[in-house]
């Protein structure tokens, strides 16, 4: 007994090992997050960079060959390959070539062996032209040419000559083109709208009626006026196109061939090699310039993607201005309402499962039940006319509200979860404290619990803004289109046209990336859309951010 | 009737099972009375001929709780004196702050609590099934254990019980604002930035805060759930300073964990003990000589 005493048994270890420290386990944490990291600035790192360097001007070298061709272009990448020797296989170098002018060379781009360059210079008046058709051109200009008259000869003198006709003659062109593209197109709507007009007489009032024979005349006074403002519209692009007529520049092709070029089919012209660095920035950012501002041409490999971007901003708030309400509604519902038990917790297992649900299920499914039950409903009670006579749906398909919709559908569950979650978030006394002052639970729901649940809500709209804004595959079933140019708002009534077709960022890196006939012109094309659309879910992210960031001060401070 | 039967069966129930409790009691009567209450058995409440004779702002009448099958409330019959300061003490778990929020009914939120018997505030009968539990809560004001200030402004904080009626009238506001703040005592500190966050208050001044909020109603009577156990001495002076200027004028049932609290501010002191009422009577009596040996058992420390 009184031994024990001396020496207690020890059940404790006086010493402390490297597991008790814990050290391996903020290695194996600190590690993972490096990795991810990593993978995450990296892959933003490599989008960026690329997506950058697009427009920059790369110098154009001429290569020539052994067998005396000669080759004007930009090296757009070098490789070296294994090729199968005789004896044993041969290290061989090669370089890409973007050699432009297909109507002469029949390719885009070209693979050269080095082996079989005997020299490369870099020509000072070598020239890149974007045009409006045709892929890009790379030569020497010759002359400057006003049908069979020669306003200019020689490289230096055509370029100044060039340099100070040419911003006039594009905007001649661009004024033409818009006169075809929005003005006739506003006509040609309000002969439709005309022509439907009748129709609906037809429908509402009997086909002998009076009111059907009004429209009538009303329609053939709109096709007379009509017919008169296309009168002066052509006489508008006739005098412009006139104006522009017969200007051209010739150039030689490293080939030998001569070519001329008409002036206003030439988007832009610059000699890389020539250029200093402030005029390569210049240009650099005019080309950005038309990137973002400008329709796409060339099956959407070249120009610019301001629909795009339009459509791309245009959904995604669509979305959530759609998803916000719904999704809170449902939450607050399910968290202060109802009450707990196995069928609230079978509805969250599904709202959880919801998130699960493959992308593309949910484009089929707008596609059946907004655009084929929905809108197919609203085109048969508001839009019968145009159903009847055009045979053409008008919210009966695909279209920018359906494809919100869609999306909002598809990104509801993650504003439920966290809604939900932000709900729960707020501390039971603020309640009592609100029940206590003798508020009923619809007062103090929206007084104390939703001002201080907002900025976890915020939170998942922007996880739900991400997450919609980088879907395709929905999209291509609900109303993304290749190519559609009218925005859903213009000048035309009802002004907003939420049933329009419309483009998208990341349905055009797909269609550009994989879709395009000049996959390799393109590829920088992809990195540049997806630089932008990472750019612009970033934008609105922050600005979410920035709008909790607020809300926090305002609602959630510190407590002690 | 029959929630004496209920108490009864409930009794019935408890008392062979819980076979730790010694079975002194029995013969002890009122000598060992918390070993009876202990073992389940019903013991009268003893409450002073002085309660009794001062009018009541709130009657508890034969009330019982049950939270599922646990019964936290058992026959609880006290009258709270009108314009006074009445102190509910008693050990953990003794259902003070359960008595506390029947009063206004927010044991309603818990879906298992039901009840028996009724109260009355001023003659109005609180657990009647016709009354609107938010037209009830109007008329209480509550201020909790841990301050509980709404993620708004001070100022929004004060009159939010008008904001919730629909008052909008800027002066009416403003004049109640200032008077639940002088009520409180917190004007001097916070006249200055009232359009501030309450949550950047201090915790003393957030619990102050609150308590401005639960008078600028004009309630008819005032519930403190422990107002001061989640603050430091200072702000507990504070607080308890505040409590002396609101007696008087305004009927005030306070729970409290702390004797000298419940000794220095409270006109009157009910002892509870495992949810019934053991004594009920003056402060002073209550903490010099109450009836029961138990009452200054635990009124001097030596137990609980």
């Amino acid at each position: 007994m009184s031994s024990e005493r001396q020496r207690p048994r020890r059940l404790r270890s006086a010493h402390s090992n490297l597991s008790a420290h814990g050290e391996p386990w903020v290695w194996l944490t600190a590690g993972s997050l490096a990795l991810a990291i990593a993978m995450i600035t990296g892959l933003l790192c490599f989008i960026a960079i690329r997506g950058a360097a697009t427009f920059w001007p790369v110098p154009l070298e001429l290569v020539e060959l052994a067998d005396g061709r000669k080759v004007l272009g930009e090296v757009t990448g070098r490789q070296t390959a294994v090729q199968p020797g005789r004896d044993a296989p041969e290290q061989a170098a090669r370089r890409l070539v973007r050699t432009a002018n297909f109507e002469f060379t029949g390719n885009h781009y070209e693979w050269i062996d080095e082996s079989a360059i005997t020299a490369t210079t870099l020509p000072e008046w070598a020239t890149a032209v974007d045009r409006l058709e045709g892929g890009r051109f790379h030569g020497f200009p010759l002359r400057l040419m006003h049908g069979e008259e020669v306003v200019a000869a020689g490289a230096e003198g055509v370029w100044e000559e060039f340099e100070r006709i040419h911003p006039a003659a594009r905007e001649r062109f661009r004024a033409a083109r818009s006169i075809d593209k929005h003005d006739r197109g506003v006509l040609q709507r309000r002969l439709r709208a005309a022509r439907l007009d009748v129709v609906q007489a037809g429908l509402s009032s009997g086909l002998e009626s009076p009111q059907r024979a009004e429209s009538v005349k009303r329609e053939s006074e709109v096709i007379a006026a009509v017919e008169l403002e296309e009168k002066i519209l052509d006489q508008k692009t006739a005098s412009l196109r006139a104006q522009n007529a017969g200007w051209g520049v010739e150039f030689e092709t490293p080939g030998g061939e001569k070519t001329i070029l008409p002036l206003d089919s030439i988007v832009r012209a610059w000699q890389p090699n020539r250029l200093s660095l402030a005029s390569k920035a210049q240009l650099y950012g005019a080309r950005w310039g038309e990137f973002l501002a400008d329709d796409p041409r060339e099956a959407n490999s070249a120009g610019g993607v301001f629909p795009a971007i339009w459509g791309t901003i245009a959904m995604t708030l669509i979305m959530a201005v759609f998803v916000a309400p719904f999704g809170v509604l449902a939450a607050l519902y399910l968290r202060e309402y109802a009450t707990r038990g196995p069928v609230t917790a079978a509805v969250r297992i599904a709202i959880n499962n919801l998130a699960g649900v493959p992308s593309i299920v949910y484009g089929a499914f707008g596609l059946g039940f907004f655009c084929y039950v929905l809108g197919a409903g609203i085109d048969g009670v508001f839009f019968r006319p145009s159903l009847i006579a055009d045979n053409q749906p008008t919210f009966g398909t695909g279209g920018l509200l359906w494809a919100s919709l869609t999306l909002a559908l598809l990104t509801l569950p993650v504003v439920i979860v966290a809604t939900e979650e932000a709900l729960s978030a707020v501390p039971n006394s603020m309640r009592e404290g609100s029940y206590a002052c003798g508020a009923s639970k619809w007062q103090t729901i929206r007084r104390i619990v939703l001002p201080r649940a907002l900025p976890g809500i915020m939170t998942g709209l922007i996880l739900a803004m991400a997450r919609g804004a980088g879907e395709v595959a929905p999209l291509m079933l609900v109303g993304v289109k290749k190519i559609a140019l009218d925005l859903p708002i213009d000048g035309t009534f009802p002004f907003v046209h939420p049933e329009r077709e419309f483009m998208h960022l990341a349905y055009l890196i797909y269609d550009v990336g994989f879709q395009s006939p000049n996959s390799e012109a393109a590829k920088p094309m992809v990195f540049t859309i997806t630089f932008l659309l990472v750019a612009i879910i970033a934008l609105l992210n922050l600005t979410a951010i920035w709008i909790r960031s607020r809300l926090q001060r305002r609602y959630v401070a510190q407590q002690f | 009737m029959e929630s004496e039967q209920t108490t009864m069966e409930a009794t019935k129930k408890n008392g062979p099972g819980s076979g730790r409790t010694p079975d002194a009691g029995v013969e002890a009567g009122a000598a060992d009375r918390l070993l009876a209450v202990a073992a389940g058995r019903e013991v009268p409440s003893e409450v002073h001929e002085q309660v009794l004779r001062e009018r009541p702002v709130l009657e508890v009448d034969r009330f019982n709780l049950w939270y599922g099958a646990k019964q936290a409330l058992h026959n609880i019959t006290m009258p709270i004196p009108h314009n006074h300061v009445t102190a509910l003490v008693g050990p953990s778990g003794c259902g003070k702050s359960t008595l506390l929020r029947s009063v206004n009914r927010l044991n309603d939120l818990v879906p298992s609590a039901r009840t028996t018997g009724t109260m009355r505030l001023n003659g109005d009968s609180i657990y009647d099934p016709r009354v609107d539990v938010i037209e009830l809560r109007k008329r209480m004001g509550m201020v909790f254990q841990r301050p509980n200030p709404f993620p708004m402004s001070i100022y929004e904080n004060v009159v939010y019980a008008l904001r919730i009626d629909g008052e909008g009238n800027r002066g009416i506001l403003d004049e109640v604002c200032e008077m639940s703040l002088r009520g409180a005592a917190l004007w001097d500190e916070v006249k200055d930035r009232l359009k501030d966050s309450a949550l950047g208050l201090s915790g003393g001044q957030q619990q102050r805060l609150c308590i401005a909020r639960a008078i600028a109603a004009e309630p008819e009577v005032l519930l403190l759930d422990e107002p001061c156990s989640a603050l430091d001495p200072i702000a507990t002076g504070k607080v308890e300073d505040l409590i002396q200027e609101l007696r008087g004028r305004y009927s005030v049932l306070i729970v409290t964990h702390n004797m000298q609290q419940a000794s220095r501010t409270s006109d009157y002191t009910a002892f509870m003990y495992l949810g019934r009422l053991i004594e009920y009577g003056p402060t002073t009596e209550i903490f010099t000589k109450p009836i029961l040996r138990e009452t200054e058992a635990y009124v001097t420390g030596r137990f609980g």
